[in-house]
């Protein structure tokens, strides 16, 4: 058994488990965090994706003990209260979901896709990036276009920032 | 996934004392080693997780010598500004390793040491005619891959770092797989100090090679109207369903003849 300790969304979380539990079932079974999904069990549909000490990583891939002292992000925590976050707010305006499986799993890829590319996405881009993670949907397109639109509500948002620093 | 016992190494000389534990593996980035235990290709009794190690991390460039810590991942190779000056086509193969998730998370010394036939990392070594560091010894790249899935790596031998002599020019092209995104032919081409290397990966039967062919006419010019018209044989290819020998043969021309290009652009 290991001891498992680990920053969730903000909370700070532990609890003991077999060496071989993987970080998703630790996050949906022992902490009831079912936001984030398994799809394919085998690291290439990206619906199990986590952000792990800032990184996106498929939590279906990776052991519970692995984690352990990091800091996670979900699905769950990256709303502010009842305001969305803009990777969301840009998913629901563009409808980037069908049956919504692989949502959590684009979302936090694609949040993780935007802050590696601070000057902004073009849709080649965004479609290499999104190479690991499947839409069984095949709604690719509204998803591209969801990603690209909170990109560019996102670096507006960080120039605002930024003018104000200054 | 079977049962097994997690150990955190708390440093190399750590790894290879619990590397003595029973059937036990090391761990490190475990983009191909859970995965197998999850299907229990794989069932280590214990497993030795290095990936968190500070004496394996990083990329050093001092001059024209390049080391790469074992516990690197991908996406940190790909990102290294000082390397994308001294060996941008090292930087730039490994942003083509698997998906943004994978790179993060996987490692060149777990690839290395895992030498999957259709991997990237060890074409590239063998172009580059690469060191391999272990806890133990220093073995050259031309020694270390030995076949489908097998190295020069003894019982409890860890590799610690890769170092090698950036070259002149250098670039690597692979022709995917279109489902699995695999190598079906990579090819990793190097002008260097000791003349022209090519390696290539995902075709041979056993592993990665080097391709005299390619090899002896980039010598004679290292540009990709050298490659016009180049015959590569079929032997010693894998046939699959993916892929037969010939088809694999005439792959290799043409993405050494696009990496040739690159190298020069």
């Amino acid at each position: 058994m290991s001891d498992v300790s680990l920053t969730v969304n903000g909370k700070r979380v532990s609890g003991s488990v077999e060496d071989r539990t993987l970080l998703v079932h630790f996050l949906r079974e022992h902490l009831g965090l079912t936001g984030t999904h398994v799809g394919c069990d085998t690291s290439q549909c990206g619906a199990c994706v986590v952000h792990v000490d800032g990184r996106a990583v498929k939590s279906c891939s990776m052991l519970a003990a692995q984690a352990s002292g990091s800091t996670i992000v979900t699905i769950e925590g990256l709303a502010n209260g009842a305001e969305l976050h803009p990777v969301q707010a840009a998913f629901k305006e563009h409808h980037g979901l069908q049956c919504g499986f692989c949502t959590p799993g684009m979302i936090m890829a694609a949040t993780d896709m935007i802050a590696r590319h601070p000057q902004g996405l073009d849709e080649a881009t965004v479609r290499a990036e999104l190479d690991g993670n499947i839409c069984r949907c095949t709604g690719y397109h509204n998803i591209v276009k969801a990603i690209l639109s909170a990109s560019q509500t996102m670096s507006k948002g960080a120039k605002g920032r930024a003018k104000q620093a200054a | 996934m079977y049962s097994v016992n997690y150990h955190r190494a708390a440093s190399v000389a750590d790894a290879a004392k619990l590397l003595k534990n029973g059937d036990a593996k090391l761990l490190s980035g475990g983009m191909t080693l859970i995965p197998a235990m999850k299907t229990r290709l794989a069932a280590p009794s214990d497993l030795v997780d290095v990936s968190r190690l500070k004496e394996l991390q990083g990329v050093k460039v001092s001059g024209k010598t390049v080391t790469i810590g074992a516990a690197t991942t991908h996406y940190d190779v790909s990102a290294d500004e000082k390397l994308k000056k001294a060996c941008p086509a090292l930087a730039h193969m490994a942003s083509l390793i698997g998906d943004p998730a994978v790179r993060y998370k996987g490692t060149i010394g777990g690839s290395i040491a895992n030498n999957d036939p259709a991997a990237d990392y060890p074409a590239a070594l063998l172009a580059l005619g690469a060191t391999i560091i272990t806890n133990k010894r220093e073995i050259a790249a031309d020694k270390f891959f030995k076949g489908l899935f097998e190295t020069a790596l003894k019982e409890g031998e860890i590799v610690t770092a890769v170092s090698f002599t950036a070259p002149a020019k250098a670039a690597y092209e692979k022709f995917r797989n279109p489902a699995s995104r695999y190598a079906i032919v990579g090819v990793f081409v190097a002008k260097g100090k000791d003349g022209v290397r090519a390696a290539v990966t995902g075709a041979g039967e056993d592993g990665v090679f080097r391709s005299k062919e390619v090899e002896a006419a980039l010598a004679k010019s290292f540009d990709a109207s050298a490659l016009n018209g180049l015959k590569v044989p079929a032997k010693g290819l894998m046939s699959d369903i993916h892929a037969s020998a010939d088809y694999r043969a005439n792959l290799i021309a043409v993405m050494a003849k696009r990496a040739a290009a690159a190298a020069n652009a």
